[in-house]
């Protein structure tokens, strides 16, 4: 090649990743595979879930789709355009908690929008609606500290939804509300994708979440983490998860995701015995 | 039934109002009182360490000659007063009873000593937090100028004072340079080493909002730094004000440093502990109102030390 063209890729898929892995402290003696040979392709207003064992590099795969850390194999695009810096496109919900401590509620909320330049009055009404969304419009002038840790985790929710992002990527978002409200956090979820059309790229590690929200469910092997298999839940909406379908697809989802826990910890006694 | 109704949320939110004003007054006598036992501790830490030093002078284990008690230095303020301000006092034509009055003396001293610690302090906080933010934000700079801050820190205040009296002679300003030059340099390597214990996640999150980086700095960084940057800003007020003093002791016209130097050479114990009692006093007012104005500043930070005292 006479020059390096920028790649390109033809798709308009909301996330196409080709051959992507991520090695951490490459090139160090702490260097780690995390992440290796991963081909995906995520249409515009896909629901998607990944699901696998602890520490096979679901959180890094988000970080790589975001475009907050490099790829150290393989190049991902998101909409025909290359992913290479983090965009407002794609919004991601940290698995930690991440609200500014020194920002009320809806200021936390509005930080996106204030980044841009928006005004006082635009902020506070855009963060008055996502919190409503997400039922803390009351906690709206509070600070964090006075939240719980799930209503920290919903606010983080409001505030990557008050940026309007094609491809909404969420880290374990509900892991820690308890049943009910995880109901509802759900089916909130669900409105705001069909209203909003954005693609939905969401860890979990609750295989019945995964029944109930996803297009398709991304089963990752561990270390490193690989794509095992891609499931489909060819449910309709709204889905009645106590059908036998849904039943059957939660065994399914069970067995697969055993066998790697399984392996996980007989590959974490081996190194034990052998270090 | 809709009058009923309406009634009854009348009645609500009048009762509402009336209990957080008693609430709130229950809560201000509370803190007056938290105000008064903190009052009290320090007047028996103080009293209990002045109550030990009289001990030992009246059973003639301290001579008062070279460990003058409390009553002896605290005694005579108007004699103490004296060698204060001598400014103006040994100036040719001037009577040894004319000028200020032994407490304007006393006052005209701890004013100049004062702001010549808060001048340096202030010189010395933008420049340090200014060149620590530069660092982080240039590469080059970093490069460029981080070995030198390093290799300058661990030098001791006392060899820069040659270097004061060369550049600006005697007066305010090798004082201030002083007070600045013994700051600057950790308050540099501080200020690197906050933001650099900023959390990664603040700033990705602003990342993905698609923030500058001056957007960054500014939102994210400074806002995350201050309270490690407060803490260090007190610190470095006691280290101003040991400072200050070897800095006044070349010379300045008036300060305190001047008196305890006057002391010495007049052998005089009793001015000794008196100017040191009055740094103590200024020492505590001022880390107070710093402490008082953290916590204004940085009203998110959790109640740690509560926590603890609770263990
Ligand atoms: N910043 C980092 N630096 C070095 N190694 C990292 C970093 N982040 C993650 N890793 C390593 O990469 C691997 C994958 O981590 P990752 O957080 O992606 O796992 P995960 O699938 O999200 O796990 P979990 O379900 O527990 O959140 C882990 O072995 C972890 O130790
Ligand atoms: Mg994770």
């Amino acid at each position: 090649m006479a020059f390096d063209a920028p790649p390109t890729f033809s798709s308009k898929d909301a996330v196409v990743c080709r051959g992507v892995g991520k090695t951490w402290a490459a090139g160090t003696r702490r260097a780690h595979n995390a992440l290796t040979g991963i081909d995906l392709d995520v249409a515009p207003g896909e629901f998607v879930v990944f699901l696998g064992p602890s520490g096979c590099g679901k959180s890094t795969l988000l970080y790589l789709i975001a475009g907050l850390e490099d790829a150290t194999e393989g190049q991902l695009w998101s909409f025909g355009d290359l992913v290479d810096t983090p965009s407002p496109e794609r919004s991601l919900i940290f698995q930690e908690t991440s609200l500014f401590p020194w920002l009320t509620v809806w200021e936390n909320v509005s930080f996106g929008l204030s980044i841009r330049g928006a005004g006082k009055e635009e902020r506070r009404s855009v963060a008055a609606e996502a919190l409503q969304r997400v039922g803390l419009k009351a906690a709206m002038d509070k600070r964090p500290d006075e939240l719980s840790g799930g209503m920290r985790q919903r606010v983080a929710v409001a505030r990557a939804l008050a940026m309007r992002p094609k491809v909404l990527l969420m880290d374990e978002p509900f892991a820690a509300l308890d049943v009910q409200t995880r109901a509802r956090m759900q089916d909130f979820l669900l409105d705001v994708w069909r209203d909003s059309g954005a693609s939905v790229l969401f860890v979990t590690h609750h295989i019945d979440e995964a029944v109930a929200l996803a297009d398709r469910v991304v089963v990752f092997t561990s270390r490193p983490g690989r794509i095992k298999t891609i499931v489909p839940i060819d449910l309709p909406r709204p889905r009645n998860l106590f059908s036998r379908e849904a039943e059957e697809l939660r065994i399914r989802l069970t067995d697969l995701l055993r066998d790697e826990v399984d392996r996980a910890f007989a590959e974490q006694e081996a190194l034990a015995v052998t270090a | 039934m809709a009058v009923v109704t309406r009634d009854g949320e009348a009645a609500g939110p009048a009762a509402g109002t009336s209990r957080p004003a008693a609430v709130s007054r229950f809560y201000t006598g509370m803190l007056n009182l938290e105000w008064l036992t903190k009052a009290w501790w320090t007047i028996l830490s103080i009293s209990l360490f002045a109550g030990i030093w009289e001990l030992c002078w009246a059973f003639g284990w301290a001579d008062p000659k070279l460990l003058p008690p409390p009553h002896i230095f605290l005694g005579n303020l108007a004699e103490q007063g004296k060698f204060f301000n001598t400014a103006t006092r040994w100036q040719v034509g001037q009577a040894m009873n004319a000028g200020p009055s032994a407490f304007e003396s006393v006052m005209i001293t701890v004013g100049a000593t004062t702001a010549r610690v808060f001048v340096g302090l202030a010189m010395a906080s933008v420049l340090a937090i200014g060149m620590g933010v530069l660092i982080r934000y240039y590469h080059f700079f970093d490069k460029l100028v981080l070995p030198t801050i390093t290799l300058l820190s661990p030098v001791s205040p006392i060899a820069w004072l040659p270097v004061a009296i060369f550049l600006f002679g005697i007066g305010n300003a090798p004082a201030i340079f002083m007070v600045v030059v013994a700051l600057f340099f950790h308050m540099v390597l501080a200020t690197v080493a906050q933001i650099d214990g900023v959390s990664p996640n603040f700033i990705n999150v602003a990342r993905t909002m698609g923030a500058s980086k001056r957007q960054i700095y500014g939102r994210v960084i400074v806002p995350a730094i201050l309270p490690g940057m407060l803490q260090v800003l007190r610190l470095n007020l006691f280290g101003a004000w040991m400072v200050v003093l070897v800095a006044e002791s070349t010379g300045v016209g008036y300060g305190m440093g001047q008196v305890i130097m006057l002391a010495r050479n007049t052998f005089n114990p009793s001015l000794v502990f008196f100017t040191i009692a009055v740094i103590g006093v200024l020492g505590f007012a001022f880390d107070w109102l710093l402490r008082q104005a953290q916590r204004r500043i940085l009203y998110w930070l959790p109640d740690t030390k509560e926590k603890l005292r609770g263990l």
